[in-house]
Formats: structure tokens, sequence, C-alpha cells
């Protein structure tokens, strides 16, 4: 579904991401973990088409699709889903009102007519139950005045409403108390299907114990030098980054 | 202060005047007469205002008084009552609606308002009714205001309307303020609303450009002075809806006295077509316990100007006023806000705050932001303030990324921006109506 290859991008002229490869197929979850500033949140923003980052080299593509030259916008309406690490808040857009123009937007864009408010009322609905996000929070403006645990769910609420084909979890587990943590991951495992893909991108090793992934990548200085199973996910809890760092530079030495 | 080549104009005004003065002397009260003489008197000495005058410094009117203007309408308006409505309507808004073409109340046009407790006809109808009597043009002070002063010498008509003590209007009163000429006009309507002790009205103004002069023809410069009072604990939710095409110009002044324990809400906005917009918007707060909300919405478009001038006056202890004015400005527009609050000497334990926040769509608009305030009481909270910004990238990012178009996501947040005054707006039609317009504003 998801092909990246050689992915470089930089932000403010600085190089953060330095060759990035990684394939994704229909029904997988890969974990991507990293110490600090190793270029996590930055794949995540260049997935999605934040401008503040500048691509250099590299090709990234959806079903074949190259997503790279597209605006975010377009990406979005392919099937691209980013869940902030902090969600900007919108006073004065209602959180109904901003749903149901991303769904319309995204429809006419795959040439189907705008959802009938009854058929989008029961969805919002169906939604908010599937992931335990609460109804009063729908009608206020957009995340304005969430607590953290309130934006995370939002995000989780909106992934349910758009159903992407590839969903990028940035840092969701972060600022998330253990029932909040627990509820998100609930929605997450119940929105996998055979059909989807997830990145999840996350510091600690405990957001897996919930959404469990095939695929564990460890990102460090803006490539991934490691990939394993979930287990690896366990290592890397034990023993830290350290380790990978030294092998990361006797790499480079090479 | 007489600019040269307002002159001609100035010189039609002596003219007029030599006339309306015989007219007025043969046909009106004598203090109406002697107001007029007085007024004109004024007038011949402070002239069209330049910008060397403080409250005119960013606008050279020169360009807008240059024509030759005739000052008495031409024939009634061509359209029908239906037309007139349709260009005007509100959708869902059950009110009463009221007509006035060039400044003259049409009452053929109009829904009668049941009832004795409220008189409406025209101005020119009620100069012997007491509240005429008692609050014409007492309140603007003259010498200050050249438009006023030129206004209050050669007015024609407008409407007038005086609820009595306790009385509450069951609709709003939906008044409807059509434009219209073939030739170039100069036009000064002038209204007076006064509203008894413990009365209630909701007045929702529409101003639109009937269509004769919709095709780039003919100018048309209004200078519109309405008075408004309220006695005491009184309510007025008064809404403007400012709109019209780019060959219109206002001075559009609007005076409010307000009494002990009165409420006075205005809701005033503004959209991209009139070339000119200058309003004036003053309110003094006479007695204690009286609430002033102002509410402004501008969105200026093309090489509109628009110049919102306030003033609220805390005369008296225990008053509480709240001004916020909103602007989003696109294209070459220009647009002013002066806003003054006097908290006089004696008004203790006032609230009085203001603040203008500005949203620059354009690199080629401009505001000019002036908060002030003026300080003579030691026990009161006050604040002000003006902002002037573009579009948050993140939270434009944030719309992006959920699928949601450059242009959708913009108008989302216009929307958002302005929603701080229009979810202020009481009556929900009014409130669609507004948000529709920003909708067609901002196309």
């Amino acid at each position: 579904m998801l092909i990246i290859k050689n992915l470089k991008a930089s932000v403010e002229g600085k190089e953060i991401l330095k060759g990035v490869n990684l394939e994704i197929k229909a029904g997988e979850v890969h974990a991507i973990m990293g110490p600090n500033g190793s270029g996590k949140s930055t794949l995540a923003a260049v997935l999605a088409g934040n401008q503040n980052y500048e691509v250099l080299a590299g090709e990234v593509t959806l079903d074949g699709n190259n997503l790279l030259e597209k605006t975010p916008e377009d990406r979005a309406r392919e099937g691209v889903f980013l869940a902030f690490q902090y969600p900007v808040e919108i006073p004065g857009v209602s959180n109904i009102n901003f749903l149901r123009t991303a769904m319309n937007e995204i429809r006419t864009y795959r040439n189907l007519p705008p959802m009938e408010s009854k058929e989008f009322l029961k969805l919002v609905k169906e939604k908010q139950k599937l992931v335990e996000f609460d109804a009063a929070l729908t009608n206020r403006s957009l995340n304005e005045g969430f607590s953290g645990g309130e934006k995370k769910r939002n995000e989780i609420f909106q992934l349910a409403m758009l159903d992407p084909k590839l969903a990028i979890l940035d840092e969701t587990d972060s600022g998330l108390d253990i029932d909040a943590l627990r509820i998100v991951s609930n929605g997450v495992n119940k929105l996998r299907t055979e059909k989807n893909a997830f990145i999840i991108i996350t510091h600690y090793q405990r957001l897996l114990d919930y959404i469990v992934p095939d695929f564990v990548h460890v990102l460090y200085n803006g490539q991934i030098v490691k990939t394993g199973g979930k287990e690896l996910a366990l290592e890397l809890e034990e023993k830290g980054y350290d380790w990978l760092k030294e092998a990361s530079k006797e790499t480079e030495l090479v | 202060m007489v600019k040269q080549i307002t002159n001609t104009l100035f010189d039609q005004f002596i003219a007029d005047f030599e006339l309306r003065s015989l007219i007025s002397a043969s046909a009106e009260t004598t203090e109406l007469h002697t107001l007029r003489e007085t007024a004109f008197e004024q007038f011949k000495q402070i002239g069209f205002p330049n910008t060397k005058v403080e409250d005119w410094k960013y606008i050279n009117l020169t360009p807008f008084l240059k024509e030759d203007f005739i000052t008495e309408p031409g024939d009634e308006l061509s359209m029908t009552r239906d037309e007139v409505i349709a260009k005007a309507k509100i959708k869902n808004l059950d009110a009463y609606s009221i007509v006035l073409v060039n400044g003259q109340y049409l009452s053929a046009l109009s829904d009668t308002i049941p009832g004795e407790e409220i008189s409406l006809s025209s101005l020119s109808a009620a100069t012997n009714q007491p509240s005429f009597k008692a609050h014409f043009g007492k309140y603007i002070p003259l010498d200050k205001n050249h438009f006023a002063a030129l206004n209050t010498a050669l007015f024609r008509d407008g409407l007038f309307i005086s609820i009595k003590d306790k009385a509450v209007v069951d609709k709003p009163i939906h008044i409807i303020h059509i434009v219209s000429s073939d030739n170039n006009l100069f036009l000064q309507p002038r209204h007076l609303f006064v509203m008894g002790a413990g009365a209630a009205l909701q007045i929702v103004e529409s101003f639109i450009s009937g269509d004769s002069s919709a095709m780039g023809g003919a100018k048309i410069f209004v200078n519109n002075v309405s008075e408004i009072v309220l006695g005491e604990r009184a309510k007025l939710q008064h809404y403007y809806i400012q709109t019209g095409n780019e060959n219109t110009s206002y001075i559009h002044h609007t005076e409010i006295v307000q009494e002990a324990y009165s409420l006075y809400n205005n809701y005033k906005s503004s959209f991209p077509g009139t070339g000119l917009l200058r309003n004036n918007l003053n309110v003094s707060l006479n007695g204690e316990h009286i609430e002033s909300h102002l509410y402004g919405l501008y969105l200026a478009g093309g090489r509109q100007l628009i110049d919102n001038h306030t003033i609220v006056d805390h005369l008296k202890p225990n008053c509480q006023s709240n001004e916020l004015y909103k602007g989003v400005m696109k294209d070459e527009a220009v647009a002013i806000f002066n806003g003054k609050i006097f908290v006089r000497k004696g008004a203790q334990k006032t609230n009085a705050f203001q603040k203008n926040n500005n949203l620059m769509l354009s690199k080629k608009a401009v505001v000019d932001s002036k908060p002030q305030l003026e300080i003579f009481a030691d026990d009161v909270k006050c604040s002000h303030g003006s902002t002037i910004g573009q579009f948050n990238e993140d939270a434009l990012f944030y719309l992006k990324a959920r699928g949601i178009g450059e242009e959708k996501a913009k108008a989302l947040l216009i929307h958002a921006f302005a929603y701080d005054v229009t979810e202020k707006i009481p009556i929900p039609a009014v409130k669609a109506y507004i948000n529709e317009l920003i909708e067609e504003g901002l196309k």
C-alpha cells in the first residue's frame, strides 16, 4: 500500500530524514520507535504534506500514486490520515461542522454525493460509541478547551469517521493516562481491518501492549536502523536505544 | 476648511439652504426652523472635513464629493414591493417590514404595525409629536460633526418611531433602506427613534442599493443621521446590515442616548460593495446601571474604504459597556477603526471594554486601528486593545490534513474568526443571513 524509498527531508535547512525506506501492506500495523529527535514526527509530517518540511529526495507512493506531489488535502482524500501529536484548537468551528465538511470534501473528490444528514448523524453516533467519545464534545468548538486526553480521543474519533486507508498516529499515547490509553487503543483495534494500515509512532513500548504491531522499526538519526517483530519493542524497553546508537555509529564508520 | 474641489457642492448647499429655509419657515415648526438655521451656520463655518481634521485623518473625501450631485431625489422607485422585499429579505425572519426609498418612508410598501403603543411615520409627519419636540436635534454636537450639521440643516425626511412606556413590540421591525437614482444624488435622510421607559424593541436595518445604479451609473452619496433615545429600563436590540454597490458612499451617524437601567445592543455588519462607508456610532450612557454592547463585523473587499468611529461616553456611575469589532480584509480594502471610551469624572464603578481584531487576507489591504480610553474617574475597570494578523498556519494545515481544500479551510477559519461577533446575534434568522453574506462576500 505505502512504499517509502530513500526519503530525505529537512526543516529550516536542517536535514532530519536521511534516507528512510519502508513498505507497508494493507492489514499491517507498523510501529516506529526511536529516541527524541530521531525524525519520527518529521516522517509523519512529511507524509501528511506539512509545508514546513522540505522533501530533498526520495519517493512515497500510496497504491502506486505519488504522494509527495499532492497537496495535504488531496493526500487526505486519497486516504492518508495523520492523528496529530498536538491537535490544534479552532474556536468557532464546531467539531461536527468540521467533520461534515471534511467528509463531504473527501466524498466529492471520490465522485460520491454528499452524505445525507440523517446518515451522517447515524454514523457520528455509531463512531462516538466505538471510540468512547463524549457526545457533548462533538457539538463544541473543535478541540477548544479539550483536555489533552479529549483531544487525542477526538483524533481517533475523526479517524473512525473518515475511515482512511493509512492512519499515522503521531505519539498519540503522549500525555494520556492509562484509562485514556486503553480507550484510544481499543478504538484503534476496532478500526483495524484487512484493508487499512497503521503507522504508530511512539516513544514507549506501553502503547504497543494494547495495539500489537506486526513490525517494529527503530528510527535513529533520520534512518531506520533496525526492524523486527513486536518483541523488538520489548527489547528496546529493556535495553534503551544506546546499543542501537552504537551500532549505527559503527555502520557509519564502515 | 473647505477644499477647493468641493466648493461647487458647498455653493450648491448654500443655494439649497436658501430654498429649504423658506420652505421650513412656512411649513415647519419655529423650533425646527431655528435648528436648521443654527446648523447651517455651523456647517458654513466648518465645511466639509479634510484630512487635517483628526477624525477624518485617514479619509480623503475629495474624490467622493467632486461629482455633480442633485440633492432632490427624482421619481420614486420603479421596483414593486415584492422586488424590494425580495432584495432585502431575510429568510425565516418574522418581522414587520418598513421600506424607505431614498430616505422616504413608503407606507404603501410597508407593513402596518398593529396597536396604539407604537407610532411609526415619516419624520416630516411627526414634527408636532411631543417626543419629537423633546428629543429631535438635541444630542449631536454640531460643531464637531460636519455632516450631521449639514444633515440637520438640509434633511428632507426619514423615519420616526416612538413607542410608549412599557410597550413591547412582538416582532422585530425590519427597516429596509434602499437608495436608487439615475442621476448622481446626494441624499440626507434623518431618523428619530424614541423609546419610552421599560419599552422593548428589536430593529433590523438593512441598507441596500436599488437596481438602477448597480451597473456603474449614478453615484449616490448618503449622509444619514439617526438619533435614538432609550428611556429608563428600555431595551433595544439594534442591527445594521450594510451592503450596497461601489457607487454608493455612506456617512452614517448614529447618536444614542440611554437613560438609567437601559440596555442597548448594536450589531453592525458591513460587506463588500459600498465604496465608502463611514460609521459614527456614539453612545451616551446618561444614567446609572446602563448596559451597552457594540458588536461590529466588517468584511471589506475591492477598494472599499470602511471607517468605524465609535464613542462610548460613560457619564454616570455603575455602567457597563463592551465593544468588539472584527474585520476581515480582502483585496485592496482599507479599514479604519477608531474607538473612544470616555469615563467622565464621577462615573465610578464603570466597566468598559473595547477590542478590535483584524484578519488580513491580502497583502494590499490596510487597517488603521486606534482604540482610545480617556478616564477621569479612579475606580473603574477598563481595557482596550487591537490586533492585526493573518491565518493561523497550523490551523490551516490541520483542516487540510482532514481533506478540506484551501478555500473551504480558509472560509471555515474566517467564519471562526467572525464567530465571536456572530454568536452574539440573538435572532437565529439574522445570524444565518449574516453568515450567508459573509460566505458571499468571500467569493
